[in-house]
């Protein structure tokens, strides 16, 4: 039984609570500062999950919510990558979730009011369990881009929403995922909380050829890192008292 | 130069953004989609110990609801024992200790019915420092290499997500009935500004013969909760 830490978050690399440009920050974020813990059994567990929670058909949204015979309109994609740690180790039978807007832009959301219109077809979520070597993968359509009051017209570049939980309530993490060639991506006020470069670049799924189905779908691959643990090398010792 | 380490770096946070519930409650979104919606039961039918409810708000700093958020509640069921392998015990058939919980969209209420977590054992302390506490040390005493502390007393790590929130807060909900443990607790008794503790403690108070806890989130100004890095 290990009881290793994970390894600090890089506060550096996320964005910071307080990012006045994306308005709806200035009132949500606290302005004291964070408390340190040292990471109890309360910080290194967390919910395991089985295939007995979710269905096979969850990680297609083309058909997850069509009638029968039918599916979702729009570019017909794959999203497939790996969730590793940060010591480049795969994170295997985790539980990935995403959810998206349909191809013109619009969420089926009680509170979406965009006037594109809803696709019957389209649900707009998904989920999976990543495999024994961390790799997973989601069949969608490509989101549109979509309106929204922050300036008086600003534009989400095209993105999919991810919920990744690995093995500790500490490596909780949502994030979003963009896709290559975007021209949206560098005008966003979202995208622009990430303070580096790299950092942003690390979120733009990489248009994957060989991946593609021929004449059925193109592909993007979106590899996902979660917190590492220390290393089992010191195990012994530190745990040796 | 020097040699490169090769780690790779966590993926930066995004907002949850205003249609979380889409991917994560679709049912609030307002559609079925899944055969059953995960973090819907937090301790199943079998767990032991006391059935309570837990209800709040979460307040931004105009002082207005939070009606878009989502929380996320982590515990351990009444013998102090979490449902992970790395947690040393057994939990009830059906019990996860984890949860989902969304708002009413009109008001920002938001409720779980649970059972009350026992304490946590603390974890074995890491590191080569000394393994016994020096004498000159406080109660806050919490450095690397300590010796092993204390029963954490029981509480709920919540995890809390909404638009306008880049990357989710961290914080813990403890009891008002638990105050001798509480003031024993190394998490609590890190919080340098006794003050800002009682931001932490849910207020029990009876309903219809149910057990409730009050416990409202401030995130922002005047009694901002506390939240940790974890
Ligand atoms: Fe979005």
């Amino acid at each position: 039984m290990s009881q290793a830490e994970f390894y600090q978050r890089d506060r550096e690399r996320h964005p910071a609570a307080l990012t006045p440009d994306y308005k709806t920050s200035v009132m949500r974020s606290p302005r004291a500062a964070l408390i340190s813990l040292q990471q109890s059994v309360s910080e290194i567990t967390g919910p395991v999950f089985g295939h007995n929670d979710i269905d096979p058909i969850d990680n297609d949204l083309i058909h997850n919510y069509a009638k029968d015979g039918e599916s979702a309109i729009g570019e017909r994609i794959i999203l497939h990558g790996r969730v590793l740690d940060e010591n480049g180790r795969p994170v295997p039978n985790t539980l990935v979730e995403a959810w998206q807007a349909n191809a013109g832009g619009r969420y089926r959301h009680k509170k979406d009011s965009y006037l594109a219109p809803i696709d019957p077809n389209f649900g707009g979520c998904g989920r999976t369990m990543t495999d024994e070597n961390g790799f997973y993968f989601f069949r969608t359509v490509k989101p549109g881009a979509y309106p929204w009051r922050n300036w008086v017209n600003n534009w989400r570049p095209a993105h999919i929403h991810f919920s990744l939980f690995g093995t500790s309530f500490s490596q909780r993490l949502i994030t979003q995922c963009y896709f290559e060639g975007d021209p949206l991506i560098a005008k966003c006020p979202i995208v622009k909380t990430i303070p580096t470069q790299d950092g942003i670049d690390s979120l733009i799924a990489a248009l994957d050829m060989n991946a593609t189905v021929p004449l059925d779908s193109i592909a993007y691959k979106f590899d996902i890192v979660l917190r590492g643990r220390r290393s089992t090398l010191f195990e012994n010792r530190l745990e040796g008292n | 130069m020097v040699q490169k380490l090769d780690y790779l770096k966590e993926t930066p946070s995004q907002t949850a953004g205003p249609y979380v519930h889409i991917g994560l409650a679709p049912g609030a979104a307002g559609f079925d989609i899944y055969r059953q919606e995960l973090g819907r039961d937090i301790a199943g039918p079998n767990a032991k110990g006391e059935r309570i409810r837990v209800e709040g708000i979460v307040i931004d700093g105009t002082g207005n609801p939070v009606k878009d958020v989502l929380i996320e509640t982590w515990q351990a069921n009444a013998e102090g024992v979490y449902a992970h392998p790395e947690s040393a015990g057994e939990v009830e058939e059906g019990f996860r200790g984890w949860g989902r919980v969304i708002t009413d969209f009109e008001t920002g209420e938001w409720g779980f019915d649970t059972v009350k977590p026992g304490p946590v054992k603390a974890r074995k302390p890491l590191g080569t420092g000394p393994l016994h506490k020096p004498a000159h040390a406080g109660d806050d005493w919490l450095g690397r290499g300590d010796a092993e502390q204390g029963d954490m007393a029981p509480h709920i790590n919540l995890w809390i997500v909404a638009r306008g929130i880049n990357i989710g807060l961290n914080t813990r909900l403890y009891f008002d009935d638990e105050a001798e443990a509480n003031a024993k607790d190394p998490v609590l008794n890190l919080i340098e500004w006794h003050n800002r503790r009682p931001t932490l403690i849910a207020k029990r108070s009876e309903r219809d013969g149910k057990v409730v806890y009050r416990f409202d989130i401030r995130l922002q100004g005047e009694g901002e909760t506390v939240f940790f890095d974890i």
